[in-house]
């Protein structure tokens, strides 16, 4: 076969697609080209805008970060160790720089738990706990917003806006109202984690309730069975799995949420974090950082290798309604 | 079915009937787990005593701020007269003459000295009333006396009748209050006289005898809704949503609760304050200039920017700033994760060892957390929304570095081998075979993180990386602006809304599936 050099002579018909595909492709290119300049005029402007806002400028503050970094090597490297342990530092000059044994939690005479670690599983239960909690609420507000179980469409709609406002609503808000009313600690932490939680997963579950198999539960309904009968045994084994799936998922997501909101008073690593870095303690800082990092790569492999267990190597979608 | 059926079925399925103990005790052993934690972690975080130690009738009147104000006025007993008295930053007004307290004046003859008397006690307990008694003349009828002593040194008395002092006797002839009664809507209400309270309330009536400075007594035992901790101390009425009223030995507070949010638009220092909107829209119109610097609008929007009470102008500000840091951070991170991917997917950079120091490296920042990264750089950068969009950058670098190589991954590679197969260069092999492909899941995943990002954005605020997030930290710790805190979760969820609307329908016109909501 031997190349053309003019274009192949196309017929009328051949001639009017070619137009109207050279036409498609221009409008393409244009749109693509507006909206290309349309972001690059969005992102210039937020950038512009959020240095503008800043307490410190950018560029002015850039050598700071530095210095900044500088600032977070400490003494010598076995401080992080030492910080992490709890172990006496050999720099210590009563200051609360390196004062590491002092929040030590005994349960014996001898033995004693790091404050980090004290800390840590703090804020890890306070995921676990707010997990359950919404896992329990959520399965139950579930199954009344799934269309294929409530026929009643208000008290589906009812109970899904409910789910949606528990969601949306800032956890930091629920957080400092509880703390405001309660005490600074854990429970306001709880309280805020679990009500997204319930929101977040009931959202998930319904939908997974909703692309369930109907045919267990047409097969109970013939026998008669109640509502309640039906979805216990018809919908509830079938989506278990899912169930567990989304929870374990939604317990990662729990463990940095309720880092930060202990950061804001929630207690827990959170708080001790925001300390040592406002008060440039470098060892213990690194130490937190470094306690935090292992501790939400363990539970991310953990669930991870959880939810293979449980629902197989079927895909997940990764931090959906975060 | 018979019974030998049913036994024959048994046999046929004994693996569905005779499950193991374990098996079929699983899910109880499981609860009951679950059930053995929850208790561990109440006793662990002494739930039971947070919750009993909380102050639940503060989180009453919290709740109530969310929609409601109060106006507080005080009404202290003098000798044989009343002085009511507003704070300083009162909802309405310097000068507020509301319609549900009303008032009898009459001429009263006073001593001099008296005024005398009256600064001893009443500095302990009251912080309106005690300055203007420190004024030669003792403080006039309904007189902020408070306000009108800090305003200046003058004497900024109000234009009604001026004491006239009578050297010879040492007295002074004026108008003062001598009743207040102070409606709380419906059948409820409060008449103050010197000396003696009456309270009306559900249909009953309580009268209290006021011993100046020295006790309150009830005539008859206390109705349900009045308590009292022990004889002679305050008496607080409380009238559920309406407010409530502390009757004490030389005062009774009153606090009168409204629905609604007080002066949203313009504050009390507004000259449209007060007015009706087709007043104010008049004015604005076709009204004389107020400020002969400028016109009525832009006097109407400055006043509507700088309220005092709610701050529109910087809660915008600060909201915008949560967008930009949501917006820039996304984009940032979309930008660089989108060839790092390329790199750390197995399939298209055939160098195992840049896989696996890309994926770790994706992993670290995600795992430092956002809030790791806000801290950091909002010591770095000082607060504001440069520390949130590097927050979100760092952490979503991370995020979508993942995502993106494993979609890149999943890729189908028929298309990369046509592409290849014509002869194509490497990159654009890349372009016409890849990219296609998974440009659309990459957008998508941005898109929804794009959206989650301006949730993250408010929380990551409150440690210090600015935007709203900062703003609703500050107004809920001072324990009193929680309208603005309501306002500003209004705002937030209503931008959530319209920006999971906008990303859903991105997403739909990408994907092509529509998904259900």
């Amino acid at each position: 076969m031997t190349a053309t050099t003019h274009p192949p002579l196309l017929s009328e018909a051949g001639q009017t697609v070619e137009r109207h595909w050279r036409e498609l492709a221009g409008r393409r290119r244009l749109y693509t080209i507006g909206g290309l300049a349309f972001m690059l005029l969005a992102m210039g402007g937020s950038l512009w805008f959020a240095n503008d806002s800043n307490a410190g400028k950018f560029f002015d503050r850039l050598p700071y970060l530095f210095d900044f970094i500088g600032q977070l090597i400490p003494r010598d490297g076995w401080e992080i160790w030492r910080a992490l342990f709890d172990l006496p530092s050999p720099y210590d000059d009563g200051s609360l720089k390196y004062n590491y044994p002092d929040g030590r939690v005994y349960f014996t005479e001898t033995l004693y738990l790091p404050e980090y670690f004290y800390k840590m599983l703090e804020t890890i239960n306070i995921a676990l706990v707010s997990t359950l909690v919404g896992f329990g609420l959520g399965f139950v507000l579930c199954f009344l917003a799934a269309s294929n179980l409530t026929t009643r469409r208000w008290l589906r709609f009812f109970v899904r806006r409910f789910m949606e406002v528990l969601r949306a609503f800032p956890e930091i808000v629920i957080a400092g109202f509880f703390l405001a009313v309660l005490t600074l600690g854990a429970v306001p932490a709880i309280i805020a984690v679990s009500i997204h939680t319930i929101g977040a997963l009931g959202k998930m579950f319904f939908e997974v309730v909703e692309n369930a198999d109907m045919k267990a539960e047409e097969g109970l309904r013939a026998a008669g069975a109640n509502w309640v009968e039906r979805v216990w045994f018809a919908i509830v084994p079938q989506v278990m799995p899912n169930f567990l799936s989304y929870a374990l998922l939604r317990l990662e997501i729990n463990v940095r949420a309720s880092t930060i909101i202990g950061a804001v008073g929630g207690g827990g690593i959170g708080e001790a974090l925001r300390l040592s870095i406002s008060r440039t303690h470098e060892a213990k800082t690194l130490a937190i950082v470094l306690l935090l990092f292992c501790t939400i790569v363990a539970v991310d492999q953990f669930s991870a290798w959880l939810r293979t267990r449980i629902v197989g190597k079927q895909a997940f979608e990764f931090g959906r309604g975060a | 079915m018979t019974e030998a059926e049913a036994n024959a079925l048994v046999a046929r399925h004994a693996v569905v009937f005779n499950r193991p103990l374990i098996e079929r005790l699983r899910g109880l052993l499981i609860l009951a787990g679950v059930c053995l934690y929850l208790v561990f972690a109440w006793w662990l975080f002494a739930v039971g005593q947070v919750l009993a130690g909380g102050n639940w009738e503060i989180a009453g009147s919290y709740l109530a701020d969310w929609v409601s104000y109060e106006v507080r006025p005080n009404i202290k007993y003098g000798e044989g007269t009343l002085e009511i008295s507003y704070p300083r930053f009162s909802p309405l007004g310097d000068d507020p003459k509301p319609d549900w307290v009303v008032t009898q004046t009459a001429m009263v003859d006073r001593k001099l000295g008296a005024g005398g008397g009256v600064t001893q006690g009443a500095g302990a307990t009251s912080d309106a009333g005690f300055l203007g008694s420190l004024e030669v003349a003792p403080a006039p009828k309904e007189q902020d006396s408070f306000l009108g002593s800090m305003d200046g040194p003058a004497p900024s008395g109000p234009s009604a009748a001026d004491p006239v002092p009578d050297a010879q006797s040492g007295t002074v002839r004026e108008e003062a209050v001598v009743t207040a009664e102070v409606s709380y809507g419906g059948e409820t209400h409060i008449r103050i006289e010197p000396g003696l309270v009456t309270v009306t309330h559900g249909g009953e009536t309580l009268v209290l005898d006021i011993d100046r400075r020295e006790a309150v007594t009830a005539r008859g035992p206390l109705p349900e809704w009045a308590s009292q901790r022990q004889p002679g101390a305050k008496v607080i009425a409380r009238f559920g949503f309406a407010g409530r009223a502390e009757i004490e030995d030389d005062e009774v507070k009153v606090r009168r609760r409204f629905l609604g949010w007080e002066n949203f638009v313009f504050d009390t220092r507004s000259p449209f304050w007060g007015k009706p909107a087709s007043e104010v829209l008049g004015l604005i119109v076709s009204g004389e200039r107020i400020d002969p610097a400028r016109s009525n609008l832009a006097l109407a929007w400055d006043n509507i920017l700088n309220n005092s009470e709610w701050q529109h102008g910087d809660v915008w500000l600060k909201l915008l700033q949560t967008i930009v840091m949501a917006f820039a951070g996304t984009v940032l991170a979309s930008l660089l994760a989108f060839p790092l991917a390329f790199a750390a997917a197995r399939n298209i950079m055939p160098n195992r060892l840049v896989n696996h120091v890309l994926k770790r490296f994706f992993d670290f920042l995600r795992s430092v957390d956002m809030l790791i990264w806000a801290l950091f750089f909002t010591r770095a950068f000082g607060p504001g929304p440069l520390a949130g969009v590097s927050a979100i950058f760092f952490t979503d670098t991370g995020t979508f570095g993942k995502l993106y190589s494993e979609a890149l991954e999943n890729i189908d590679d028929k298309q990369r081998e046509g592409v290849r197969s014509v002869g194509a260069s490497p990159s654009a092999v890349q372009r016409y075979g890849v990219v296609p492909q998974v440009l659309p899941v990459f957008l998508s995943q941005s898109l929804y993180f794009w959206e989650s990002n301006t949730r993250s954005a408010t929380i990551i605020g409150a440690v210090g990386a600015g935007g709203i997030g900062l703003k609703l930290w500050e107004a809920m710790r001072t324990n009193q602006d929680w309208e603005n805190v309501a306002y500003m979760v209004i705002l937030i969820l209503l931008v959530v809304f319209v920006f999971d609307n906008i990303s859903t329908l991105l997403r739909q016109r990408l994907i092509g599936t529509p998904r259900r909501a």
